[in-house]
């Protein structure tokens, strides 16, 4: 077991993803992706509330006893998503208007919850923080592309109020692609969500059986 | 038996004790900020309604408490220049199409409409959400009205036999929104006495 951690970047970021391959975490991934920014905004925060619960349950995962496992893990990320709330809200305060009503969210999303149970309460701390990472930063690429597709389809632009998110500096990648008129409003309404998950899902199990991979099916056993 | 369950409650009871001091550290070492960013926002909203030349201190100091004509609570804030009342300013709400729309007027001393932005709606992308400044300037319409101008019974969209234009697609929110702005200068009417007396 070495802690193979190119093994475990690797299933976080597209192997195992939380969404393309475990199908966790879908009711942020349908909320939050009408735009490209609003999924990396959302797939960001929940990146931090995963390391910072990853760390803390291999930190005490000899002390947390299996019958009050469960409680604990909620405890502890519902304490890491509020420590993000307040903090955001008080410091990252533009960043906090645009994601603020999502991040409660983040207790609601089984992807974090998962993580601990499969991982973080069985393996040592720096492993376990790489997992958090990866599997926050494959949640954030998955949410990003969706939202991305979602967004050119639907509203004909990329990235708009991207700089609300990281500051004035990334005006530069706020861009219109398509003309309002040729707009495709199902797309950033709840089906396009559906539709395109389920669209970016496929894509994916056939990149990978060209590649010659089985295919995971690493949802079917996780708490869902 | 009885060991183990016991075991297990002070684990899970020091877990919620450290949990707590920590996030009761986080919230005392944010409140003041976010008690700061709060009231920053709120004259940020206030701002967009209330031209800041009508004001020599902050309507956020001049905060009245009144009830509408339905019993709830509106918070008033009042634009003061050189001892006199130039404008006031308040949230109202609106029903829409896809639930409540929030929407902050202004009105100065004489009734007519300073400004009125919307804060907070859940309407369809794309169709109701064109009562955004952001995305329309058909909320630019109502400034200058007044409940004289145009008359009282007109105070409806041209579907409904008045004088606003809906959206195509849209007339549910439109509606909503011209029917929250005539409450709202109802309300001003109703209290235009103790809205505009200067409390020495």
């Amino acid at each position: 077991m070495s802690a193979d951690y190119r093994r475990i970047v690797k299933d976080g970021l597209w192997d195992n993803n939380g969404v393309l391959a475990m199908l966790l975490g879908l009711c942020p991934t349908m909320a939050m992706t009408t735009s490209a920014t609003n999924g990396f905004g959302m797939g960001l925060a929940t990146a931090v509330v995963m390391a910072a619960s990853n760390l803390l349950v291999a930190l005490f995962r000899n002390h947390i006893t299996q019958e009050v496992r469960i409680p604990v893990y909620i405890l502890i990320v519902a304490a890491m998503v509020t420590v993000v709330d307040l903090t955001m809200n008080a410091w990252m305060h533009e960043l906090y208007k645009v994601l603020g009503l999502f991040i409660p969210l983040i207790v609601s999303n089984c992807l974090p919850l998962a993580r601990l149970e499969a991982f973080a309460s069985k393996e040592p701390v720096l492993p376990s923080l790489l997992d958090g990472i990866a599997m926050g930063i494959g949640f954030t690429i998955a949410l990003t592309g969706i939202g991305a597709i979602r967004e050119i389809v639907g509203s004909g632009t990329l990235f708009a109020d991207a700089s609300l998110l990281l500051g004035p500096a990334f005006k530069f990648m706020e861009m219109r692609l398509l003309p309002e008129s040729s707009n495709m409003l199902v797309m950033i309404l709840p089906p396009g969500g559906f539709l395109v998950a389920g669209l970016v899902v496929v894509g994916k199990r056939m990149l990978d059986l060209r590649a010659g991979k089985a295919i995971q099916m690493g949802g079917a056993h996780s708490a869902a | 038996m009885k060991l183990g369950a016991s075991r297990h409650s002070i684990v899970l009871g020091l877990f919620c004790l450290g949990f707590g001091i920590l996030l009761a550290a986080t919230h005392g070492v944010t409140a003041g900020d976010i008690a700061s960013r709060a009231s920053e926002d709120r004259l940020n909203s206030l701002s967009q309604v209330l031209p800041a030349e009508l004001y020599d201190s902050s309507p956020l100091d001049h905060v009245l408490e009144l009830t509408d004509g339905e019993g709830k609570a509106v918070k008033v804030y009042r634009a003061e220049k050189a001892g006199q009342v130039t404008g006031v300013a308040y949230e109202i709400l609106g029903t829409g199409y896809a639930g409540e729309i929030r929407l902050m007027m202004a009105v100065d001393a004489a009734g007519r409409i300073l400004g009125v932005r919307v804060l907070a709606h859940k309407e369809t992308p794309g169709l109701g959400d064109k009562i955004e400044a952001k995305k329309g300037d058909w909320i630019l319409r109502f400034t200058g009205l007044s409940l004289g101008q145009p008359e009282e019974s007109h105070w409806k969209v041209k579907k409904d036999g008045g004088e606003f234009d809906q959206f195509a697609g849209a007339t549910i929110t439109p509606r909503g929104v011209v029917a929250a702005v005539r409450r709202g200068l109802e309300f001003f009417r109703a209290n235009q006495a103790q809205l505009t007396e200067v409390k020495s």
